[in-house]
């Protein structure tokens, strides 16, 4: 395939869709959409000035903060509770409810426990994106190899070096499963916990554009939301590609053969 | 060894609720021993109760209904739009080219950006969480849509071809049963996202259901029925898990080897 062919395929519907929504709100104002100019001009002046620093940055470092503990968080409980079949008993069903409350209503409950301040936003994002992470740590921690951890074992790495060399990498093609799931909903969480109590960030900012119907200035947050999920997956599919580089290798020799 | 597995499943069964019971213990002792403040955590027998009463009530069961339609027609509307989308376009390698960056660029905008949206367009309504769940959803199903047309055996598709099938004794009999097994992952995984964005919308923009109920009590100092309301939903994401991991295996019985997840 032509490069010239592939650019098309790759531009080619987002152009027509934003020709079309641009060509849509030649005519009449409206009041609801803006047009892709004023969007682009209002988002510049929104999100370049002052609000960057008071109200995208915050946003930014507490989900920052949130997903770094989520995942340590998750990996270290996961080979714990994937290395002890007792132990693994002991949680599963509790995990297993736990998981299944909405992560949503836990807001209200670290509000009442923690107040509105970013601890609260913090604990928020931990408290429900950590499942993936955890989940899929303790199943990939079950499944290692029966041979290489009999070999290990034999061999006498015990302890450290063993989850370092052996249940870590073993298991990372899940935790990095797992790790895509928690960024997008610690995203969401993020917003959900900005926009019921704060006084500062992404989600707050645009319920009050919502509110006092500056209409093109919350469109204008919602792109920023759009492209804040977009910069994490592309973020969390580069890391994967590093991270599993050997195990993309294997499963490619594998297909081969 | 029929035993021996039986043994080992009752063990780990009193294994479960022994921790099922410490946990309780522990949230029973800690605002009685004053660990806590009873205002913040009130004890787990106080939440059963009050959750006990709420099930006697007619109101709660109403909320419950509320984000149980929303849920529903949330999901079933998403499965459908993208079950046909994603044919059409698995289906199509003109139409899955072109239409790779928009759905990789659309998939990542978290639905509860559309909150603000929601609010403007419908207000108070169940419209608002149905934008929200069907957005959500959506992706999830359509993405598993399409990982399943293109995993159709190329030779199976060529021999039926052969054989004089048309387009849609194809999509019927060699398709079909190649997607299914991926449609009902992204069902299961849409159903969990359906419940969570259902109870946002309620919670946040206030459109009648648990949610809505969880907010009102927070606001009014309700704690033991705030706490109550979260372990009911809870308990209804219990359900919808199982009930989704119930079907499926039903759906693919059928299926001659129990297909390991794709990674969403």
């Amino acid at each position: 395939m032509s490069i010239l062919k592939r650019i098309a395929y790759f531009v080619g519907l987002p152009l027509l869709l934003i020709i079309m929504w641009w060509a849509l709100t030649l005519g009449e104002p409206n009041f609801y959409v803006p047009t892709p100019a004023q969007l682009i001009t209002t988002f510049w002046e929104v999100w370049a000035g002052e609000r960057f620093a008071t109200d995208f940055l915050p946003s930014i470092i507490r989900l920052f903060i949130g997903l770094i503990a989520t995942i340590t968080l998750g990996i270290v409980l996961g080979i714990l509770i994937g290395s002890f079949r007792w132990l693994r008993s002991l949680t599963e069903p509790l995990l297993e409810f736990f998981r299944a409350i909405p992560p949503p209503v836990l807001v209200p409950l670290f509000i009442l426990l923690i107040g509105i301040n970013d601890q609260m936003m913090i604990f928020v994002i931990i408290s429900g994106s950590i499942w993936p992470v955890l989940l899929n740590t303790v199943e990939g921690v079950r499944a290692v190899d029966e041979v290489l951890s009999d070999t290990s074992r034999t061999y006498g790495i015990h302890g450290f070096s063993r989850v370092r060399h052996l249940v870590l990498p073993a298991a990372s093609p899940q935790i990095m499963t797992g790790v895509r799931q928690s960024l997008s909903i610690g995203l969401i969480l993020m917003v959900i916990s900005e926009m019921f109590g704060a006084s500062s960030g992404i989600g707050y900012t645009i319920v009050l554009f919502q509110r006092g119907f500056a209409i093109p200035e919350m469109w204008s947050g919602i792109a920023v939301l759009g492209l804040i999920g977009i910069a994490l997956s592309l973020i969390s599919k580069a890391i994967e590609a590093r991270v599993l580089r050997w195990y993309h290798g294997v499963k490619e020799v594998q297909r081969d053969s | 060894m029929n035993s021996r597995m039986r043994n080992t499943k009752v063990s780990n069964a009193i294994l479960g609720l022994t921790g099922i019971l410490l946990f309780l213990l522990a949230w029973e002792i800690a605002p009685r021993l004053g660990i806590v403040r009873e205002r913040f955590l009130p004890p787990a027998s106080e939440v059963l109760v009050t959750l006990f009463e709420y099930f006697g009530e007619g109101a709660f069961w109403k909320d419950v209904g509320e984000t149980m339609l929303a849920w529903a027609i949330g999901l079933t509307l998403s499965v459908v739009a993208a079950v046909v989308l994603g044919l059409i376009i698995g289906s199509s390698s003109f139409l899955s080219k072109s239409t790779y960056t928009t759905i990789e660029f659309l998939r990542p905008i978290p639905s509860v950006a559309l909150i603000p949206l929601a609010v403007l367009l419908f207000g108070v309504t169940i419209e608002s969480s149905l934008l929200l769940v069907i957005y959500a959803s959506f992706w999830q199903v359509l993405l598993q849509v399409l990982y399943g047309v293109a995993d159709v055996d190329p030779v199976a598709e060529n021999t039926a071809k052969s054989y004089g099938l048309g387009p849609f004794a194809r999509a019927r009999y060699v398709v079909w049963p190649t997607v299914l097994p991926y449609l009902m992952t992204g069902i299961r995984l849409a159903s969990a996202v359906a419940l969570i964005l259902a109870i946002t919308a309620e919670l946040i923009i206030g459109s009648p259901g648990l949610g809505y109920q969880i907010a009102l009590t927070r606001s009014g100092g309700a704690v033991p029925e705030m706490y109550a309301l979260i372990v009911a939903t809870g308990i209804i994401g219990i359900i919808i898990n199982f009930g989704m991991r119930f079907i499926e295996k039903r759906v693919l019985a059928w299926h001659s080897s129990v297909r390991s997840e794709v990674g969403a």
